[in-house]
């Protein structure tokens, strides 16, 4: 204490109590056995425990930070304990799922469950080759349909049509396209085909078209955000250098924001890929492999999933595994698309050479 | 090859904002011409006229002629692009292209105007640009990486390199130097030296003794408040402005003593 009252009044206090740096560790197993042994005792189930445990880490680790350190270290200690909660409960139904569906899945999945279809099986489980071809087909078909629509679009919107009323109105009518229901998207597909073909009609591009439309509107905004982060500048440079307009969005524009817009499709694509109302309305199911698109009922992942389950028939256990298993594949599936599309990214993104 | 540009009773607009007003001016070939003023006073936009690239900029519109040997670049019938090509231009930030080697870049305006190339004449123009932008010998070991990897001042030697690759009879140069350490613009300053002998350079500056090193003749413009038109003040040969200009005006901003 003498040391302080021979201090000059007029020196700021640089040094000041410090928590280790394990501090939150230690708060944190402190937290949760504290709960654990408050709600055994008290018979609680895990749900409980889990959030007694976080106030416990939030409130406790606030509080030794006050008393140790300053308030302003206390705030921050606050603010980063919530974060990592609401980072942790963000986890929590993820890795459940991930969870439930590998240890419910994998069972299921062995070379016949790939390769077979489910014709002429009853009563034994049978294969989902028909609704993954099926799958990749609608997919790839709606992918086709919206990607060059969605990326000229985009185009128009940041090249062209800047700030016109044309332009607003578009960009309007696209964030409304994003709130569309799937299963509008798929009643117009229905209605649609019905009107061209004739009442009824159920195939695999209707499918396609369904789910482009709710892919368009996500190609079109991720396009346009990503057209709009490439600088000006190099607009400008391609345009001294005597080159036309068009040319310069193709050469420069759009390899410079390649990576992002391969980003953007790969999203929508998942965003679709799980879609099950649609594909009900327009694509059907069938037991048996169709690769035409443009004939006959075609079974997809997610109505397969969706019909396991609802008519599982005389021995449910079996459809119900393998609707597990078709899930599965169906994560991996998008799994697979993101890392393709991550690769890809990599590969057209701008080389700064370090 | 180089040209002389004569400018005549030149106004500029924004949309209904008269930017720059009233500007006469002839430039000489195979010279420098330096655009000095203060800062909003249309230098910039002034030189963007002489290659229509103020056009990119929404509502921006001209009235007068601007002729370069003759030929005026305004007639209805004049392709800007065609403009562009002839009218080279160096922009205030190094601009590379991000996706392309430096190889790619310095190739760019060729390639991007579909002229075929074989890769001995590719190599050729490759080597006579950069040697033309004093840059040859600091990359020709590595011609395939990305031109982002150069530093600052060998960026904007790559941007030189690929402006005089389309052979332009005109280089327009937008403060080229603002974002270079001094030893990055005084190579660009020797650049711009042996440059002059083939094209005719305008160049916009903010550095007076930039101007004074570098510069034939000099036009200074100056606006008469905030939210009235620039104009061009004065135009004449370096030395005079440097020593004895026309105007009171001149003095006072070269001397450091505004309005």
């Amino acid at each position: 204490m003498t040391d302080l009252d021979t201090a000059p009044h007029t020196a700021v206090a640089l040094r000041g109590g410090h928590l280790p740096r394990y501090a939150p560790a230690i708060a944190g197993i402190v937290a949760i056995a504290a709960g654990a042994l408050i709600g055994i005792t008290v018979h609680w189930n895990l749900a409980g425990i889990a959030i007694l445990a976080a106030l416990l880490y939030i409130v406790g680790l606030t509080i030794w930070s006050r008393l140790v350190e300053n308030a302003r270290r206390a705030t921050d200690r606050l603010v980063t304990a919530l974060v990592w909660v609401a980072l942790s409960l963000a986890f929590i139904p993820l890795f459940s799922l991930l969870y439930e569906t590998v240890s419910k899945g994998a069972g299921a999945i062995n070379g016949k469950f790939l390769t077979w279809t489910m014709r002429n099986v009853i009563d034994a489980p049978g294969g989902i080759y028909h609704a993954i071809v099926g799958t990749l087909l609608i997919t790839l078909a709606a992918t086709v349909i919206a990607v060059p629509v969605g990326l000229l679009s985009a185009i128009y919107l940041v090249e062209y049509g800047g700030p016109s009323r044309l332009a607003r109105w578009i960009r309007f009518l696209v964030d409304v396209m994003t709130g569309i229901p799937s299963i509008v998207a798929g009643l117009f597909a229905y209605a649609l085909f019905s009107l061209i073909i004739g009442p009824g009609t159920q195939f695999g591009i209707g499918g396609g078209v369904a789910l482009s439309l709710l892919m368009i509107p996500i190609v079109v905004r991720s396009t346009e955000e990503m057209l709009k982060l490439v600088p000006h500048d190099l607009r400008e440079a391609s345009y001294a250098l005597g080159v036309p307009k068009w040319k310069t969005i193709v050469k420069v524009v759009l390899p410079t924001a390649m990576a992002g817009i391969i980003t953007g499709v790969t999203l929508a694509i998942a965003r679709v890929i799980g879609e099950t109302a649609p594909l009900l309305i327009i694509c059907g199911s069938t037991d048996s492999l169709n690769t035409n698109l443009f004939h006959g009922q075609m079974a997809s992942l997610p109505v397969f999933i969706y019909t396991s389950y609802t008519q599982a028939g005389a021995n449910p256990e079996i459809l119900q595994n393998m609707a597990w298993g078709a899930a599965l594949v169906l994560i991996v599936i998008v799994m697979v698309l993101n890392i393709l599309a991550r690769v890809a990214g990599r590969f057209f993104a701008p080389k700064t050479g370090h | 090859m180089a040209k002389s540009i004569d400018v005549s009773d030149l106004n500029i607009y924004y949309g209904d904002f008269l930017a720059v007003e009233n500007v006469n001016m002839t430039v000489t070939a195979r010279s420098v011409t330096a655009l000095i003023g203060p800062s909003g006073c249309g230098k910039s936009t002034f030189l963007r006229t002489l290659n229509r690239m103020h056009e990119v900029i929404p509502g921006a519109r001209v009235q007068g002629k601007v002729l370069v040997d003759g030929q005026s670049l305004y007639d209805p019938q004049v392709d800007p692009v065609e403009v562009r090509r002839m009218v080279g231009m160096v922009f205030q930030r190094p601009n590379p292209f991000p996706t392309m080697s430096i190889y790619e870049n310095v190739l760019a305006g060729l390639r991007l105007n579909n002229k075929r190339l074989s890769k001995s004449d590719a190599d050729t123009v490759v080597e006579r640009s950069l040697q033309g932008a004093n840059l040859w010998n600091e990359v020709k070991e590595r011609l395939n990486k990305p031109g982002m990897s150069l530093s600052g001042g060998q960026q904007q030697r790559l941007c030189i390199a690929r402006a005089i690759a389309v052979e332009p009879q005109v280089l327009l140069m937008d403060e080229p130097c603002s974002a270079l350490d001094p030893i990055s613009t005084s190579a660009v300053e020797d650049l711009i030296h042996e440059l002059k002998e083939q094209y005719t350079i305008v160049i916009v500056t903010h550095n007076m003794q930039q101007a004074a090193r570098v510069s034939e003749d000099t036009a200074f413009f100056n606006l008469s408040a905030a939210g009235k038109p620039g104009r061009l003040v004065e135009m004449n040969p370096t030395k005079k402005i440097f020593s004895v200009p026309d105007e009171e005006a001149t003095e006072a901003y070269i001397s450091g003593r505004f309005g």
